[in-house]
């Protein structure tokens, strides 16, 4: 074989790809704070005294954790414009992201919902507190704490997810460089160099995560 | 959507399946040398695992599948669209697996390798019999949760064209404009695959921490 | 400091418990309890473990739910509904044996959280009532350091503090010194101590008999979850009526 590698292309492009790298930093941003909601928001319904809405959650977690991302973001991209919401690819990417991280979101945390002893619950009401409070104030910084390393795997593997919003022409790294590449038909070069932006991409993303953790859960435990 | 569509449908199923398969049985195969070459205590070889591992761990699968496809045709390997996919989700899997029983390997207690060592047994004997065994079980529901992980991610050899389940879903949807059905039956379709195997890798984690106790 | 026991009628007693029945599914956890605790009174609640002591002192803020019976917190029917039982839990006050601080906030932090969010205090107002009661604690230099910086008689102490900062009219003390080391249980017990001479109420199941002798006004015996025998302390040790009640003394006194 005497194909020479040529990275010209690649340079040129590297303008673009690099604000590329920003959309792909919007959508997992935008789709990470998303899941926290719905994670969050999903353990307190799952803990209903209504046992439907505790259905409810159960089936939504395991519709998203059993199908692939990709019908997922297919589905809500056709699914949204019938019930009159007319979104953009990134939007609609952002939701698709938000619903998929939020499904194992909601799993997680309800582990560290669970790891923290019942002391802490009675502890609160004891003092008067309602129970929206006791989860609020005092359930839910311990329970995020506990299971964090397991949280940034799940946004990590989120971040890396972003790349199939390309299939619905999403702005963000991997449709960029899915046009560089059609342009230029040097297909290895660009999808090496991208799949090594990639690589510092959640190289970074992991370094936030510790950066946040050490910030936000400063306290000391036994 | 009627009875050749869906038939249509099945036949990319069949794909999915055997794209699934191999990926995950080859992926094993790999997965259990970077297992053991991520523990061997030779600090270069465990450090170039612990690499390879982070590569695959830190890059979408997307653009893995990118790379090969494409990295295989330029060092003149010719291959069908499958095959090179197959390829792409066998690396994929041998670095998650090979992760997987590394921690399942570390977790076995220390007393097991000592307890074998001082009964001369020897490397293989070590692993084959001591162990891999205990490895394995302990590793267990997080493989199986992995082989879910696996067969949604054949759905993105659609992208780089290959006709399996998703790729036979837009098919039809562009076809029929009935995307909601077409997805909606896919999705089901997946759903039907992967959440005996969620359900079971479950069970066996309840199982285990129950006589871990 | 008299300010802990605020002035309420004294037409109620303080705590009444009447035929309250409580069941584990078939097991019954609390046969026909008729207890009454007049203001300021001091009671001290043994018994082996399993005789349901505890489940008792957790009915009375709702902890735990009865099933049969009635309880009255100052004249309150303590009912099933959240607003009585809120109402309830603010006006008493319970101590844990395993502390439950709250570790992801200081000490401080720890003692104005219910009283900024369920009193609705300003903050000026619930940091220095957060302050006067780890004071009174001895516990003050320590306002902001984490639970998990502290020993077991200190995170019981702030725990007590804390109780204290909601100005409650009743303390509940389920085994305070329990899973404290040894060397600690002085500390805890002083602090108790001191809270009994000013005039709170207080119920607290422990195995101090040392503690009993000293402050309670009446010593409650509780087996198979029943009432066995009350008494003032220096009859129920010297002159027990129960052979129940002295099998136990006889193990826990080791005599």
């Amino acid at each position: 074989m005497n194909y020479t590698l040529d990275f010209t292309p690649v340079i040129e492009g590297l303008p673009s790809l690099l604000t590329a790298c920003l959309g792909t930093f919007t959508l997992a941003i935008c789709g990470m704070l998303l899941a926290t909601v719905i994670g969050i928001g999903g353990v307190v319904l799952r803990q209903s005294k209504i046992a439907p809405l505790r259905w409810l959650v159960i089936v939504f977690v395991e519709l998203i954790r059993n199908t692939p991302f990709l019908v997922q973001i297919f589905f809500i991209y056709f699914a949204l414009p019938l019930t009159g919401i007319r979104l953009d690819p990134t939007p609609t990417a952002i939701i698709a992201l938000g619903i998929n991280g939020g499904a194992y979101a909601i799993e997680i945390i309800r582990g560290g919902v669970q790891s923290i002893s019942k002391g802490q619950m009675e502890a609160g009401l004891a003092l008067g507190l309602h129970k929206g409070q006791v989860f609020r104030l005092i359930i839910l910084k311990p329970a995020l704490r506990a299971i964090f390393p397991s949280l940034t795997s799940q946004f990590v593997l989120l971040t890396l997810t972003t790349s199939i919003a390309s299939a619905i022409s999403a702005y963000e790294l991997t449709s960029v460089s899915q046009r560089i590449e059609s342009d230029s038909f040097r297909s290895f070069e660009v999808y090496f160099t991208v799949t090594i932006f990639y690589l510092v991409i959640s190289w970074l993303m992991m370094r936030l995560f510790a950066l946040f953790s050490a910030r936000y859960f400063a306290y000391p435990v036994k | 959507m009627g009875r050749d569509e869906f038939l249509f449908l099945l036949i990319g199923l069949k794909w999915t399946v055997a794209l699934s398969a191999i990926g995950f049985v080859c992926g094993c195969l790999a997965g259990l040398v970077i297992a053991l070459l991520r523990t061997s205590g030779m600090r270069p070889i465990e450090r170039a695992t612990a690499g390879y591992i982070a590569l695959f761990q830190g890059t979408p699968l997307l653009m893995q599948l990118f790379v090969v496809y494409y990295g295989l045709a330029l060092i003149g390997i010719k291959m069908d669209a499958w095959a090179a996919v197959a390829v792409g989700l066998t690396l994929h899997a041998s670095a998650y697996l090979g992760e997987i029983w590394r921690g399942g390997i570390e977790a076995v207690p220390r007393g097991q390798t000592e307890a074998s060592k001082a009964l001369a047994l020897s490397y293989s004997s070590r692993m084959k019999d001591v162990l891999l065994p205990q490895a394995l079980r302990i590793s267990l529901p997080a493989t199986i949760g992995f082989l879910v992980q696996l067969i949604k991610g054949t759905s993105l050899a659609s992208i780089v064209g290959f006709t399996e389940l998703t790729r036979a879903g837009n098919i039809i949807s562009n076809q029929i404009f009935q995307p909601l059905t077409v997805f909606g039956i896919v999705g089901m379709l997946y759903f039907i695959m992967c959440c005996p195997l969620t359900i079971y890798g479950a069970y066996l984690e309840r199982k285990f921490a129950a006589s871990a106790r | 400091m008299n300010d802990i026991a605020t002035t309420a009628g004294n037409t109620h007693p303080m705590i009444s418990m009447t035929g309250v029945e409580k069941w584990y599914g078939a097991f019954q956890a609390l046969k026909d309890i008729n207890i009454s605790v007049a203001k300021g009174e001091k009671i001290v609640l043994c018994g082996p473990s399993g005789s349901g002591k505890s489940t008792l002192i957790r009915c009375i803020n709702h902890l735990e739910t009865y099933q049969k019976g009635e309880i009255r917190v100052s004249g309150t029917v303590l009912g099933h509904q959240a607003k009585t039982i809120d109402a309830v839990r603010r006006e008493v006050g319970m101590v844990f044996q395993q502390f439950n601080l709250f570790p992801h906030l200081t000490v401080l932090e720890n003692c104005m959280l219910a009283p900024l969010r369920a009193l609705k205090l300003s903050r000026q107002e619930a940091e220095g009532r957060a302050r006067q009661l780890l004071e009174r604690v001895k516990i003050a230099e320590q306002a902001d350091k984490y639970p998990a910086q502290l020993s077991g008689g200190q995170q019981q102490r702030v725990a007590i503090a804390r109780a204290l900062c909601m100005r409650p009219q009743v303390m509940l003390f389920d085994e305070p010194t329990s899973a404290l080391d040894p060397e600690m249980v002085k500390e805890v017990l002083d602090t108790m101590i001191g809270l009994a001479e000013e005039g709170m109420t207080m119920i607290c199941v422990t195995h101090e008999m040392g503690f009993a002798r000293q402050v309670a006004d009446r010593v409650i015996f509780m087996a198979s979850g029943a009432v066995v025998e009350e008494a003032p302390p220096a009859e129920f040790f010297s002159n027990p009526k129960h052979e129940r009640t002295r099998k136990f003394l006889g193990e826990i006194l080791g005599h």
